[in-house]
């Protein structure tokens, strides 16, 4: 996979949130004081129970949502002061993958895959080359012209991914990307992760599943209620009652 | 080279979101022809109403005699006058000469040697045919207040009968035109109410992906308008049929009548509608597009 690196200041946190909270106009706050620094080319787990505030974190860090207080920095950027109209060309250093897949239905792997190229204006020629490439790094070469439901969920993951790749995304953000998948998918998918990660790209992973966590050895932030209860370098997912 | 690439993309997917939402597409096509159709009977209703009112309007006409002793030249200077207001369309100088030409003709035919004189000495006059039924009694309080003016005969009933018409027409044409856009509006937004379902995730993905709101807006844009057009279109060819048809079946069935009924043409009526039908179509698809994707573009 041929890949180019995003030149960045080598001394920036490529995602720093600083003591940020989030409250929805419902009451209690989803994210209360949450302070994370991640540099550039790391790999992160994020983990924790229903409610601790994880997809909370990956719509600030999407520019979904606003902090009410505190501060988003996503490659520099503070995402509070990014405008409307600004929003689609940041999101283009984002690649982003769902636990549903979130696959245009009506179109077929190719067309899924070229879409993102197409928004980034990549001429004809260029994503005529580069999809195939990216199809073949995730196992999908043969599979270009088949519509999504009639892949397996594994596989589905695959085009999602290699649709967050495609246009070489600083940073991968995975919301429970192995949430619908067997293990054995699961584990393939992580693989694939780390690859790209290997390659220079940060990744994030938002994830419920233990068993990959620790086992992958890699970054844990933990979290709790909206709060960071623990965040270790090569650490294990821990559970509530721990 | 790559606007142009992106210009081409989005009308190619405006076109193929057409067939990928069949349904939608087809509810939306039949909603906006329906609309139309209805609007399109009406407009040709109302415009041949207008037509048969302003036909009869032509044929009303305001006649002016003159004071015994007014020459024929005081009288064509009287003629060029009135000729030049805004209410009059045409004006016919008759001498006393032709008036009795015309009514010897009329009711003396073959007996004109009792007659060594005009008995019509007196009866030179202006008939006036008025551009505006409407304006009929200004018309004539001006000629009144002529000095060489004689007497002024109108026909009051016929004028403010057509101008009767031509009011209720008019408030009748706002009603139904009203009710009409009420109905349309409705349909059209539960229409788009089914649309905002069926696009509501296909929009958020685009947007997560990066894609600007001119991207994500201009397929769904193209798609709509190219809807509103067929859904013009439709109704515009039936209209045309029916029209020729219902013309074609008056004039051969009810001959006494269609001398009455002077029907307007179908390029008359179609001159009109068709642009104003496909204006309506295009715009509907344009608004309904933009304000269905406007909702979800704030992801």
């Amino acid at each position: 996979m041929a890949r180019r690196k995003k030149q960045l200041p080598e001394t920036t946190a490529i995602i720093e949130l600083d003591n940020v909270t989030k409250v929805y106009q419902t009451g209690s706050p989803a994210l209360n004081g949450v302070s994370i620094s991640i540099e550039r080319g790391e790999f992160v787990f994020i983990v924790g129970d229903s409610g601790s505030g994880k997809s909370t974190l990956i719509k600030l860090l999407l520019r979904e949502l606003t902090a009410t207080s505190g501060t988003v920095r996503v490659m520099g950027t503070d995402l509070a002061r990014l405008r409307h109209r600004k929003i689609p060309k940041f999101r283009r250093n984002l690649g982003v993958v769902f636990q549903d897949f979130r696959l245009l239905k009506d179109r077929n792997v190719y067309e899924n895959v070229a879409f993102a190229q197409r928004i980034v204006e990549t001429p004809n020629y260029e994503i005529k080359k580069n999809v195939p490439s990216i199809l073949a790094t995730v196992g999908l070469a043969g599979k270009y012209k088949a519509k999504p439901k009639q892949l397996s969920g594994g596989e589905q993951q695959r085009v999602a991914l290699a649709r967050a790749l495609v246009n070489n995304p600083t940073i991968l953000l995975a919301d429970e990307p192995t949430g619908n998948l067997d293990p054995k998918n699961s584990w393939e998918i992580m693989k694939l992760l780390e690859e790209i990660n290997d390659m220079g790209t940060t990744v994030v992973v938002v994830t419920h599943n233990r068993e990959i966590v620790n086992a992958m050895q890699k970054r844990v932030i933990t979290m709790k209620k909206g709060v960071v209860v623990s965040d270790e370098e090569m650490g294990v997912y821990i559970d509530e009652e721990d | 080279m790559k606007k142009i690439n992106t210009f081409f993309y989005c009308i190619g997917q405006g076109i193929k979101s057409i067939f990928r939402n069949k349904l939608f597409s087809l509810a939306s096509i039949a909603t906006i022809a329906a609309c139309l159709f209805l609007f399109g009977l009406f407009y040709s209703i109302v415009m041949n109403f207008q037509h048969i009112v302003k036909t009869a309007e032509q044929g009303v006409s305001v006649t002016v005699f003159f004071n015994e002793g007014t020459t024929e030249e005081r009288m064509k200077e009287i003629e060029t006058i009135i000729a030049e207001r805004d209410e009059v369309r045409e004006t016919n100088f008759v001498s006393a000469d032709e008036a009795w030409e015309s009514f010897r003709g009329d009711y003396f035919e073959g007996y004109n040697d009792g007659f060594t004189e005009n008995p019509l000495a007196n009866s030179a006059n202006i008939e006036i045919y008025l551009s505006d039924v409407s304006l009929q009694n200004a018309l004539v309080t001006y000629l009144e207040s002529i000095p060489d003016v004689r007497m002024v005969r109108r026909s009051e009933v016929t004028a403010t009968t057509l101008t009767g018409v031509n009011v209720l027409i008019g408030y009748v044409s706002i009603g139904i035109i009203g009710i009409l856009l009420a109905v349309s509006i409705f349909l059209i937004s539960n229409t788009v109410t089914i649309g905002i379902s069926v696009r509501k995730e296909e929009i958020s993905i685009m947007k997560y992906v990066g894609a600007t709101d001119f991207f994500v807006r201009s397929p769904f844009v193209i798609e709509g308008m190219l809807i509103g057009l067929i859904g013009a279109g439709i109704p515009l060819g039936i209209i045309k049929f029916l029209y020729e048809y219902l013309i074609a079946y008056i004039a051969e069935r009810f001959v006494a009548i269609s001398g009455l009924l002077n029907f307007l043409t179908t390029q008359e009526i179609f001159k009109d509608l068709v642009p104003i039908s496909l204006g309506i179509g295009v715009g509907i698809g344009f608004l309904g597009s933009i304000t269905t994707v406007r909702k979800h573009l704030r992801v």
